[in-house]
C-alpha cells in the first residue's frame, strides 16, 4: 500500500465523518432550531427529549472530523481554520452554549429562559456558521504558498450567506423529520406542517446554490457538462423531496419523511463532493497536497484508521437501537 | 462541562497556531488524533448509556459502560501526554523540507520522558478527586448531615490520598530529573539560583529580580539544592546565567508554580498521613479542627495541578516545540492582534458564565447530598446526576429531591 491508498483513505474517511456529522447533528441542531420558534414548555420538553440521549454522540463526530483532519492533511487544518477564524470562536461559543444550556435548562427555573434562548441561538448559530464556511469554500479561499492570504471576513459575501441560511433550512428539515419519527401528538402535528414549508425552502436553496455554484466554477461546470451521469444525483434529490411531501400527506408513514429528508441532504452533499473531489480547498489544494508524510498516515491508519470506524458504526447503530421508538413512550428511563 | 470546553483547545491549533499545525502536524496530529479516536470510542459512545440507559441496558453491560469510560478517559491522558512530552523533548523526528516529521514512533510513544509525565498527571487526577471526594466526606460530617456515607468518603478519600502521595512524590522527583537532563532552561527557572553554585543551594523563597539577575527576599538552605540535583552535597550545580537570554523562560512564573505544586503535594502528605493516624487511633470522625482542614482543602488538588502545568508551559518558553520551534514563530501569520483580543474576551465571558453555573450547580449537587433520586423520574429525560441538583421541580429533570421535604412529591 502506497502513499496514495492512505492519503484517499483518509480523505474518503474524513468525507464520510463530515455526512454522518452532518446527518446526525443536523437533525438535532434543527430541533434546536424548532425549539426556539415554540413557546409551549410541554414542546420543548419534548423536543429536548427526543434528542436527548443521542445529540452528545453526535456532536463528536464534529472532533472525529477534526481529528483525522489535523492527522492527515495537517496543511488544510492550517489554512481552513484561519480563514474562518471568527466564525470558528463563533462556532465553538455556541456549541459550548449550546451543550450547557442543555444541561443546566433542566434545573433552572429563573434562569431558564437564558438557557433556553442559548440553546435555540447556539444551534442556529452552529448551522449558519458550517453553512456559510462550506459557502466560502465554493467561491474559493485566496491561498499563497501553502497558507491562508485572505482577511478574516472572506465569508461576509452573498454567496456564503445563502449557503448559511440554506443549511440552517437543511437542518431544520432534518429536525422536523426527526420530531415526527421520534414524537407523537401536538409536536409531532406541527412538525409534519413545518416540513412542507421547510421542503419548499430547501429545495429553492439547493437549486440556487447549486446554479449560483456553476456560475463561479467553469472548472465545476466542465465536470458536471462532461459526466451528465452525475445528473441522476439531483433528480434523485427531486425524487425524494418529492417523497417526502407525498408522505406528509399521508398519516401513518412516520418513518419517511425523516429517511426522505436524509436522502436529500446526503445527495445534496454527494453533489458538493463530486463537485470538486479531489480538490479539499476547491482549486487550490489537493488530497496529495495536502497529504501528511505516510509514515504518518500508515500509524494512524493501522491503529485507527482500520478500527475505529467499523466499530463506531456499530455502537452508533447499538444506541439508536437502544433508545428506539417513539420519545413519549420511552422518556422515563 | 468538560467535553464542550475541551472542543476549544482542539480547533485553537488550527485557528490561532496555523504554523506549529503544518511543521509539526505530521506528528501532533496522529497523536492528538488518536486521543480524539480513543475518547470517541470509549467515552462519547458509553457515556450515554452511563448517563441515560441504566434501566434499558443489562446490568453486565452498564457495568461494561463505566469501565469503557474509564479506560477512555485514561488512555485519552496517555495520548495527550505523549502529544506534550514531544512538545517538551522532541524525540523520532526529522526535518525534512522544513516539515517535522515523525521517523520513529516506537521513540516518540514508548519513551521514558514521557512515561513519567504520564504517571505524574494521573496520579494529579486521582489524588486531585480523592481529595474532594475526602473534602466532601469531611463537610458532611462537620454539618452532621450524611453521616454515614460521610465516613466513608473521608476515609476512602484520605486513604487513597495516603497511598498515592508518596509515589507521587518519587514520580514527581523523577519529573524533575528528565527536565534536568533534558531542558536546563527550565529546570534553572525552576531552582531559581542565577549563579553557578558549588555546593549548590536549595531557594525555597525568593522574589526572583531578572532585570538584575539576582533575587530578593531570598530564604536559601545551604548545599541542600547539590543533593536534590544530584545525590551529593558537593556537586556544582549551573544557574540560569548559564543559559542564553533570549532562551530563558519569563522566571517567576515556573519558580512560584512549582513551589506552590510541591507546598500542595506536601500539604496533602501531611493531611492524609494525620488522617489516617486519627483514623487509626479512632478520633477521625470527631476531631473538628482535622475535618474543618480537610473540608478547607476541596480545591488544593485543582490549584496544585494547575501550577504544575504552569510550571511545564511557561517553563518551556520561549519554545513551542522545545529547540525545534519558537513560539513566536508558531502563530498564524494572518492574526490581527484584534481578532486574537477579541476572541480571547469572548471565551473568557462564555467560559466565565459557563463555569460559574457549573460551580453552583456541583456545589447544589454536593449540598444536596446522595439522598438525590436514583429511581425511575417520571417525565424526565433521565438519570443525569446534574439532573439532580437545582431549584427547578417540573423541569425535564429530576423533580424528587430526598434532601428537602418540602421538593419531595413531584408536582406533576
Amino acid at each position: 500500500m502506497d502513499a496514495s491508498f492512505f492519503a484517499t483513505f483518509w480523505a474518503a474517511l474524513i468525507a464520510f465523518g463530515i455526512l454522518v456529522y452532518v446527518v446526525l447533528d443536523g437533525f438535532d441542531l434543527g430541533v434546536g432550531i424548532l425549539f426556539g420558534i415554540t413557546r409551549d414548555e410541554a414542546a420543548r420538553r419534548t423536543m429536548v427529549s427526543a434528542i436527548a440521549p443521542v445529540w452528545d454522540g453526535n456532536e463528536t463526530w464534529l472532533v472525529l472530523v477534526g481529528a483525522s483532519l489535523f492527522g492527515a492533511f495537517p496543511a488544510v487544518y492550517a489554512i481552513f481554520l484561519p480563514a474562518f477564524y471568527l466564525p470558528v470562536a463563533l462556532l465553538l461559543f455556541a456549541l459550548i452554549f449550546r451543550g450547557v444550556a442543555f444541561e443546566f435548562r433542566e434545573r433552572a427555573i429563573r434562569t431558564r429562559p437564558l438557557w433556553d434562548t442559548g440553546f435555540f441561538l447556539g444551534s442556529l448559530i452552529v448551522a449558519f456558521v458550517q453553512g456559510a464556511a462550506i459557502g466560502t469554500m465554493v467561491t474559493e479561499l485566496p491561498v499563497l504558498n501553502g497558507r491562508y492570504a485572505g482577511s478574516a471576513f472572506e465569508w461576509v459575501a452573498p454567496f456564503p450567506i445563502l449557503c448559511g441560511i440554506g443549511l440552517v433550512l437543511g437542518y431544520a428539515l432534518l429536525g422536523a423529520g426527526w420530531l415526527v419519527l421520534k414524537t407523537e401528538g401536538p409536536v409531532h402535528e406541527r412538525a409534519r406542517r413545518q416540513m412542507i414549508w421547510l421542503l419548499v425552502g430547501v429545495a429553492v436553496f439547493v437549486a440556487v446554490a447549486f446554479a449560483g455554484a456553476l456560475r463561479l466554477h467553469i472548472r465545476m461546470a466542465d465536470r458536471w457538462a462532461t459526466s451528465p451521469g452525475l445528473l441522476v444525483l439531483p433528480l434523485l434529490l427531486v425524487l425524494s423531496a418529492l417523497a417526502v411531501f407525498v408522505s406528509l400527506r399521508r398519516e401513518g408513514s412516520d418513518h419517511i419523511p425523516f429517511i426522505g429528508a436524509v436522502t436529500m441532504v446526503v445527495l445534496a452533499y454527494l453533489m458538493l463532493v463530486t463537485s470538486f473531489w479531489p480538490y479539499m480547498i476547491p482549486f487550490s489544494v489537493t488530497i496529495e497536497d495536502a497529504a501528511a508524510p505516510v509514515e504518518s498516515l500508515s500509524f494512524m491508519f493501522w491503529g485507527a484508521g482500520l478500527i475505529v470506524p467499523p466499530v463506531v458504526l456499530i455502537y452508533t447503530a447499538i444506541v439508536y437501537w437502544v433508545f428506539r421508538g417513539k420519545t413519549s413512550k420511552t422518556s422515563t428511563y | 462541562m468538560g467535553v464542550v470546553t475541551g472542543i476549544v483547545m482542539a480547533f485553537q491549533f488550527g485557528t490561532n497556531w496555523s504554523v506549529l499545525s503544518e511543521r509539526t502536524g505530521a506528528i501532533q496530529g496522529p497523536l492528538l488524533g488518536y486521543e480524539a479516536f480513543t475518547a470517541f470510542l470509549l467515552e462519547a459512545s458509553f457515556f450515554g448509556v452511563v448517563m441515560f440507559g441504566r434501566q434499558r441496558v443489562a446490568p453486565w453491560f452498564y457495568l461494561l459502560s463505566c469501565v469503557m469510560v474509564a479506560l477512555g478517559t485514561t488512555l485519552s491522558s496517555f495520548w495527550i501526554m505523549a502529544n506534550n512530552s514531544w512538545m517538551q523533548v522532541p524525540v523520532g523526528h526529522a526535518i525534512i523540507d522544513d516539515k517535522i516529521v515523525p521517523t520513529d514512533w516506537i521513540a516518540i510513544i514508548g519513551g521514558w520522558v514521557f512515561h513519567v509525565r504520564w504517571l505524574h498527571m494521573l496520579l494529579a487526577a486521582y489524588l486531585t478527586t480523592a481529595m474532594v471526594v475526602a473534602a466532601t466526606g469531611a463537610w458532611y460530617l462537620l454539618r452532621r448531615r450524611f453521616m454515614s456515607e460521610g465516613r466513608l468518603m473521608l476515609r476512602y478519600g484520605l486513604g487513597l490520598v495516603g497511598v498515592l502521595i508518596p509515589l507521587q512524590l518519587v514520580i514527581g522527583h523523577l519529573n524533575g530529573d528528565y527536565t534536568q537532563l533534558h531542558q536546563p532552561s527550565k529546570f534553572t527557572a525552576i531552582e531559581g539560583r542565577w549563579q553557578t553554585e558549588q555546593p549548590a543551594r536549595l531557594i525555597l523563597f525568593a522574589w526572583p529580580d531578572p532585570q538584575n539577575e539576582r533575587n530578593l527576599f531570598e530564604i536559601a538552605v545551604p548545599a541542600l539544592g547539590s543533593f536534590i540535583d544530584t545525590g551529593n552535597f558537593t556537586s556544582m550545580e549551573p544557574g540560569i546565567v548559564t543559559i542564553p537570554p533570549d532562551e530563558r523562560p519569563p522566571i517567576a512564573v515556573p519558580f512560584f508554580g512549582f513551589r506552590i505544586m510541591v507546598g500542595i503535594g506536601l500539604l496533602m502528605l501531611g493531611l492524609s498521613w494525620l488522617g489516617l493516624a486519627l483514623w487509626a487511633t479512632g478520633r477521625l470522625d470527631d476531631s473538628r479542627r482535622f475535618l474543618q482542614l480537610t473540608a478547607l482543602s476541596f480545591p488544593i488538588g485543582f490549584v496544585a495541578v494547575i501550577a504544575g502545568w504552569y510550571t511545564a508551559e511557561v517553563g518551556r518558553q520561549p519554545w513551542v516545540v522545545f529547540g525545534l520551534l519558537r513560539t513566536n514563530d508558531a502563530h498564524t501569520p494572518t492574526l490581527s492582534g484584534g481578532e486574537v483580543l477579541t476572541t480571547l474576551i469572548g471565551y473568557t465571558l462564555v467560559y466565565g458564565v459557563v463555569y460559574s453555573f457549573g460551580f453552583y450547580y456541583i456545589a447544589r449537587l454536593i449540598w444536596e447530598g446522595p439522598g438525590a433520586p436514583t429511581g425511575r423520574i417520571e417525565g424526565g429525560t433521565g438519570m443525569r446526576p446534574m439532573a439532580a441538583a437545582g431549584d427547578a421541580d417540573t423541569a425535564t429533570g429530576s423533580s424528587v429531591r430526598v434532601a428537602r421535604p418540602s421538593a419531595a412529591t413531584p408536582k406533576e
